[in-house]
């Protein structure tokens, strides 16, 4: 929590690896000031190549989406609807040089916010959610990809063959296979929920930086709580469209790194009812195991009739 | 942009665009409060991620099919007696299921030196998994399968070994034919398990199309090599009848905007170009008794069908609101 200094579970030392407390992180961007220091740290730690350096056009997003070296991601929406009871545009004031000099104006000419223009900037840092049901870890024919103490979905560098079946079994497209020729090409990555820091007892990087604890890091039941008090906060601050992204209701079964999100998750990329892959597989057998009686009785018939 | 003829032809430009198409492609046209439409989710990235799968799988799934299925035509060869198509049908077998099938895998990894590490666990929820045991295993049974029945065919060996050779043999074609079905169709549950929209909203289909367009590619190979039997015809007729059939079932099982990369673009003129081939037309062509064009159109048919699957798989993981629209079904 902001304002706790060096008490905060952002910056102070835990055991969570070893006592194996479930950990999550908790993302809000009602409090996001799009500095990407999370996506900076994260390169540096874990040593993550760059993604080009390109425009995109899209806001400040130069970044794009998560991938095989992008494990956070800042989001910068701009969408024409008021953020909370903040009013844009030109407050009613009339744009003439005397009323703008005239300190004594009219403040009663100001009109409703939503007849101006309204617009609003919503910044949100994007991570590997370590579902709790993970289509990748299913999917993955390696056993690279493995749940750790923590309760985090980590990649195994170096068991991974790149064989790319985790990619489209994300139902977030979090993780992708990493091109030539960069380092470390051919393989699959994510965000490691930095791993090898909290073997340490230290923070992810990204949390550690985070500057407003727009991200926060601790444990998942904490969090929890401290998410839905949030959004109550907000709620009565006049944030109307807050809401949680944890989608427990679907086979995902609720993810470990979580969301806060203003509006509808479609406008983050985010899919409403992330289903797990797995789910797919029972109707697919019955239907392969039919295909192949089917063409065992035809084969046989064939000879059967036709010799 | 400064002012000028230039600008205000751009702006003219990007309306009419907007006017057409609903969406505008381009840098910093994407903004709140603006004419233009905006793209669907957040500037119109994907929501899944489309696989990376290049043209080594679609090659794959279609000798892997082959493979399969021409081990189911061999146990039946072998149980009526006809040694000589059983030979054929396990040479075929062999090459594409135990040769080229894994070696089109291996190119597709990332890293191919750690092929390997697919032997290192045993997931029944990961079909990829599973695919990569059902391969091992019908290799394993194939090539000595092929072995066993090569030297009982030349009679090699005398008396008891000799008649040993012949139920080794037998029995190893029965085990690559059942691990030979499962090597047809595991490739649909393959993608049918996905978060792919197109792909697992037809999982039920896909298993069929592969496993039976498997079935008629290795009968139309077979009949290419010599081997006109009345029996192979039989299977081709059948193959045939159900690729009509899921070409019908497919154009009736539409899934609006989460599978419309089935019906629309590129990748929806493959899916319709391969079940033709491998539907109506090798059914048209073989009823009229033209037997080796049908086999050809259907192979045809089999191969550009698999590509086009991958390409819609392509195509619907990289488009946001197929992923939303499937949310519904």
């Amino acid at each position: 929590m902001i304002g706790e200094g060096l008490q905060s579970t952002n910056q102070r030392k835990h055991s969570y690896v070893h006592d194996r407390v479930e950990v999550g992180f908790f993302t809000d961007p009602s409090v996001c000031i799009g500095c990407k220091a999370c996506e900076v740290a994260c390169k540096e730690w874990n040593q993550v190549p760059d993604d080009g350096f390109t425009w995109s056009g899209n806001s400040y997003d130069n970044t794009g989406h998560l991938g095989a070296s992008t494990w956070r991601h800042v989001m910068f929406l701009e969408q024409d609807r008021p953020k909370g009871n903040q009013v844009t545009g030109s407050m009613g004031l009339p744009f003439d040089q005397q009323s703008i000099g005239n300190q004594q104006s009219d403040l009663s000419a100001v009109g409703p916010a939503e007849a101006e223009d309204p617009f609003r900037w919503v910044f949100l840092s994007d991570v590997c959610k370590h579902c709790e049901e993970a289509g990748c870890l299913e999917a993955c024919p390696t056993g690279s990809i493995v749940r750790t103490e923590v309760g985090s979905v980590l990649v195994q560098n170096d068991v991974c063959n790149g064989c790319g079946y985790c990619v489209v079994s994300c139902p977030f497209g979090v993780i992708d296979r990493r091109p030539e020729p960069l380092h470390d090409a051919g393989g699959a990555f994510k965000c490691t929920f930095c791993y090898d820091r909290q073997k340490s007892g230290l923070v992810p990087a990204c949390a550690k930086v985070c500057p407003t604890e727009s991200i926060v890091f601790g444990r998942l039941d904490d969090l929890r709580a401290r998410g839905a008090k949030r959004v109550e906060q907000l709620q009565q601050s006049g944030y109307k469209d807050a809401q949680l992204y944890d989608p427990t209701e679907t086979s995902v079964r609720g993810i470990h790194a979580f969301f806060l999100i203003l509006g509808e998750p479609e406008a983050y990329g985010l899919p409403p009812k992330p289903q797990i892959p797995t789910i797919y597989l029972k109707s697919a057998w019955i239907s392969a195991f039919a295909t192949a009686i089917a063409s065992i009785i035809a084969t046989l018939a064939g000879f059967a009739f036709f010799s | 942009m400064t002012n000028g003829p230039q600008a205000e032809q751009r702006l003219e430009h990007l309306r009419e665009e907007a006017w057409k198409k609903g969406v505008v492609p381009g840098k910093g046209v994407d903004v709140a409060g603006g004419p233009i439409p905006r793209k669907p989710g957040y500037y119109g990235q994907p929501v899944v991620k489309p696989p990376v799968w290049t043209w080594e799988i679609p090659l794959y799934f279609f000798f892997g099919g082959l493979a399969g299925m021409s081990a189911v035509i061999a146990s039946g060869a072998i149980i009526f007696h006809q040694v000589d198509l059983a030979r054929t049908a396990m040479w075929v077998a062999a090459v594409a299921g135990a040769v080229l099938s894994p070696i089109l895998l291996i190119l597709d990894l990332g890293r191919p030196h750690l092929f390997l590490n697919m032997l290192r666990v045993f997931k029944h929820r990961s079909a990829m998994s599973m695919g990569a045991w059902i391969l091992s295993a019908f290799g394993a049974c194939a090539v000595p399968g092929l072995i066993a029945l090569e030297l009982h065919a030349r009679q090699i060996f005398p008396g008891a070994l000799d008649q040993l050779l012949r139920v080794a043999a037998g029995l190893l074609i029965f085990g690559s034919a059942i691990f030979g079905t499962l090597l047809a169709t595991y490739t649909g549950v393959l993608i049918g398990a996905t978060a792919i929209p197109a792909w697992f909203l037809h999982r039920v289909l896909l298993p069929i199309h592969f496993g039976t367009a498997g079935l008629g590619s290795a009968a139309a190979v077979l009949e290419l090599l010599g081997q006109r039997i009345p029996a192979l015809n039989f299977i081709g007729f059948y193959a045939a009848g159900v690729e009509t059939a899921l070409l019908v079932w497919l154009s009736f099982d539409k899934h609006g905007a989460a599978d419309r990369a089935i019906h629309e673009h590129a990748s929806g003129w493959l899916i319709r170009i391969g079940e033709v081939l491998n539907g109506p037309l090798a059914l048209v062509l073989r009823f009229f008794a033209f037997v080796p064009f049908a086999a050809i159109s259907f192979l045809l048919g089999a191969l550009v069908s698999r590509i086009g699957w991958i390409a819609v798989g392509k195509v619907s993981g990289a488009d946001p609101e197929s992923v939303f629209a499937a949310e519904h079904y």
